[in-house]
């Protein structure tokens, strides 16, 4: 019971961590109907942002207050994270939106490779660790032999990504770019019809998720004390399994879908075997579409001839 | 630097001379290449002595970076783009005069180019022994001709599912794979042949071809796109998982190499060399292997066209064009997919097996996701369905990627320091954005139709739907 009760802690931790980058890919797909492979390695960069922003600050500057460092680190990470994905789409996606289908996904590949190797270029292959930020616990339940902790890097965690979601979902709901947004996924060329910047409400969609993204890759830095060139990868599948699971154009399925990947990762990895963990995640991922593709909140796909 | 251009551009008058435009414009992008680059390349985390996480600041190449930005952007929107759209509103009458060759001599153009590169080809390793000699040689045989020719057939075996069938497949890899340790495992345990593990492998292979197409039949586009790269994980986890038989990481080392009809490479008195009464000399066995894949990769090619023709060939490309109208017209869908899995699969599988055969060694590390990306990213780019699109793109992009490594001059420029094998990938993903944003059709934008009704005319690849299913 004590050791369910842990992982379902640690599974909350991990899948807040993917529901803020799924939430990226959801968007994207609900708008413009493209799968954002790059998403996952914009994730990646975001916590080398991150990291460098945080070595600048306490090594450089000297700042001594973790919470303030956090807030900076925080901000500037989402600010270039955005402005990143805003030249990636301006870039390589823009151009191919009246191509044929696959043309942006080949061309969101061709960036994500690009994106991985340029940071192993620049930053180098090896694994980045930073000495943990936050330290300390409580202890929420103890039965003697086993006792579970929650710690305040984890509080820390749901705290930021409750705020930022609350944040998110104040701008698509109740201000007029989420208005355009939620209009431009329902029709784009109605939208555009009734006066709506199209192109513009496309960027914009783009820079809020690679800037929950950039909280997520703080976050992922705050969680696991390392990052690699290669860590955009496997989260993003993760997240964007996590966006089919949860109904992809969905957003709040893109939310539950994040903890609940979070939460079968965790409980396999402890329940059944940790190597097979990410076969798990990929065979959801499948299992999911075949089974399940307009997820658990999503609309079925109707086929219109 | 940026802020005094910008502080030069701002008294324009009402009406901003074009060059004060691109000036605004350079000095824009710079700023945005600043913000872009500062974290990144303005800065390095290193380790120190003490294991701890420092920076080092790498200013100097920063602003060398930055500095290109602006001039490049400023050159573009001063001159490259006006030139451009000048060109874009040039009268397309005089555009489609270019296009009055007709269609007979280009066939003839095409026959003789073809022959060409087909005799280039097979006379390859000749010529690089003539030029090179030994060691050069074998070099250039195994780096450029043998390593490019599988992923030409990679490429061409991807084609039947990609271009043909419209599927979207991101882990092709996974057939590559099973072939591979098919040919490694029952070689290693059985003793069997190279021959007779070949067909051996490529049956394996098209199996899970099968199995794996099965529960896909429904998904379209994307979703089956990225459904087949969780295939090709998945498998790829198994392998580094399941020790006992694939053992994991290590990978299977001592794969038996193919003998000349049971004649094998050796120094031994029962060699090749020994009984051709030739000085033995490892260039034997490379030159072996290249004629083998040459052979599969023409036979892929040949399957290939002689399949279009095929009812099921008509029935892939129907496919790709219109899924509903295919079905309204009494096509069976199912089996059409599962062929186009199948005999793509199985095309994999012989270049897996020709793999393991070649290295002698292979580990799940040869089965990533990139290499279904690179594959993906040749059949994509030489032109979806354009069997000569995917072997130039092939050429291109491996030959392009080789060369890289060879490239010492760059010492000279860039320092010492400067490793051009750092660069390929990242050049590889460039490249396949730059083509993609250039030519969204490919190298080869036309396609040839299987059927027709008095000539044989070229049609445009924006009349090809491919990847929609």
């Amino acid at each position: 019971m004590e050791l369910f009760v842990q992982q379902l802690i640690n599974g909350i931790t991990l899948g807040s961590i993917y529901g803020l980058i799924a939430i990226g890919y959801t968007m994207v797909f609900g708008i413009i109907g493209m799968v954002n492979f790059s998403h996952g390695d914009v994730f990646m960069v975001s916590a080398f942002i991150a990291l460098i922003t945080f070595l600048v600050l306490t090594t450089w500057l000297g700042i001594a207050s973790i919470f303030l460092a956090l807030v900076i680190v925080l901000v500037v990470g989402m600010v270039l994270t955005g402005l990143l994905s805003w030249t990636i789409e301006r870039l390589a996606y823009r151009p191919l939106r009246g191509s044929f289908r696959l043309a942006p996904l080949i061309s969101a590949i061709g960036m994500s490779i690009f994106l991985m190797n340029f940071v192993q270029v620049t930053q180098g292959p090896r694994n980045k660790s930073v000495p943990p930020l936050v330290r300390g616990e409580f202890v929420v339940m103890d039965s003697g032999t086993f006792a579970v902790t929650l710690s305040f890097k984890q509080l820390l965690i749901w705290t930021v990504t409750a705020v930022l979601l609350a944040a998110f979902w104040y701008v698509v709901a109740r201000t007029s770019l989420g208005r355009a947004q939620r209009a431009c996924e329902q029709d784009r060329r109605m939208a555009a019809l009734v006066g709506i910047n199209v192109d513009r409400t496309i960027s914009m969609t783009f820079v809020i998720g690679a800037a929950l993204a950039a909280v997520a890759g703080t976050l992922y830095l705050i969680h696991y004390g390392v990052v690699s060139f290669a860590d955009g990868f496997v989260p993003g599948i993760k997240a964007f399994t996590a966006a089919v699971l949860g109904g992809i154009g969905s957003l709040p399925g893109a939310v539950i879908g994040g903890l609940l990947i979070g939460l079968i990762e965790t409980l396999w990895s402890s329940y059944f075997s940790h190597d097979y963990k990410d076969v798990a995640a990929f065979s959801i991922l499948a299992i999911t579409l075949i089974f399940l593709p307009q997820g658990i909140l999503g609309r079925p796909d109707v086929e219109k001839v | 630097m940026a802020t005094e251009a910008s502080t030069d551009a701002a008294p324009a008058p009402t009406e901003p001379s074009a060059v004060a435009r691109s000036l605004k414009d350079a000095v824009l992008a710079g700023l945005l290449a600043l913000g872009l680059f500062l974290p990144l390349i303005g800065f390095q985390t290193v380790t120190n002595m003490r294991n701890e996480l420092v920076l080092e600041t790498r200013w100097p190449l920063l602003a060398t970076i930055v500095a290109t930005i602006i001039a490049g952007r400023f050159v573009y929107t001063l001159f490259v783009y006006p030139w451009l759209a000048a060109r874009a509103v040039r009268p397309a009458s005089l555009r489609y005069r270019l296009d009055t060759k007709t269609d007979e001599k280009r066939i003839t153009w095409k026959t003789w180019a073809t022959l060409l590169a087909a005799g280039f080809v097979a006379a390859y390793p000749a010529m690089v022994m003539v030029i090179g000699g030994g060691q050069g040689a074998l070099k250039w045989i195994d780096n450029f001709g043998i390593q490019i020719l599988i992923y030409v057939m990679l490429g061409w075996g991807l084609n039947i599912v990609v271009g043909l069938a419209g599927l979207l497949d991101l882990g092709y890899v996974a057939f590559y794979a099973v072939g591979a340790y098919s040919y490694a495992l029952l070689a290693k345990t059985f003793g069997f042949s190279f021959w007779l593990l070949l067909p051996l492998a490529g049956i394996l292979a098209s199996f899970w071809g099968l199995l794996l197409g099965f529960p896909v039949l429904r998904l379209r586009g994307d979703y089956l796109a990225i459904v087949t790269l969780a295939f090709g994980e998945i498998i790829r986890m198994v392998l580094i998982n399941w020790v006992p038989v694939t053992n994991g990481y290590a990978g299977i080392s001592g794969i038996p190499r193919p003998t000349f009809f049971g004649l094998p490479f050796n120094a031994s008195d029962e060699g090749f060399a020994a009984y051709f009464g030739l000085e033995f000399s490892p260039i034997h066995r490379t030159i072996f292997l290249y004629y083998v894949i040459l052979a599969l990769a023409l036979l892929t090619a040949y399957v290939t066209v002689r399949l279009r023709r095929l009812p099921v060939g008509r029935a892939w490309e129907a496919l790709r064009e219109d899924e509903i109208a295919c079905r309204s017209l009494g096509i069976n869908t199912t089996n059409t997919k599962l062929t186009a899995f199948a005999i793509g699969a199985m095309f994999g599988g012989f270049a897996g097996a020709f793999f393991a055969a070649r290295q002698g060694f292979i580990s799940p590390e040869s089965f990533t996701f990139m290499e279904s990306a690179i594959i993906v990213a040749i059949v994509v780019l030489g032109g979806m369905g354009s069997q000569i699109g995917v072997a130039i793109a092939a050429v291109v992009m491996i030959g392009g990627t080789e060369i890289m490594r060879d490239l010492d001059f760059l010492k000279a420029i860039f320092g010492s320091g400067f490793d051009p094998t750092q660069y390929r990938m990242l050049l590889f993903g460039l490249a396949m954005v730059l083509i993609m944003i250039w030519r969204p059709r490919g190298l080869i934008a036309t396609r040839s139709p299987s059927v027709f009704l008095k000539t044989r005319k070229e049609v445009s690849g924006s009349l090809v739907r491919e990847g929609h299913g």
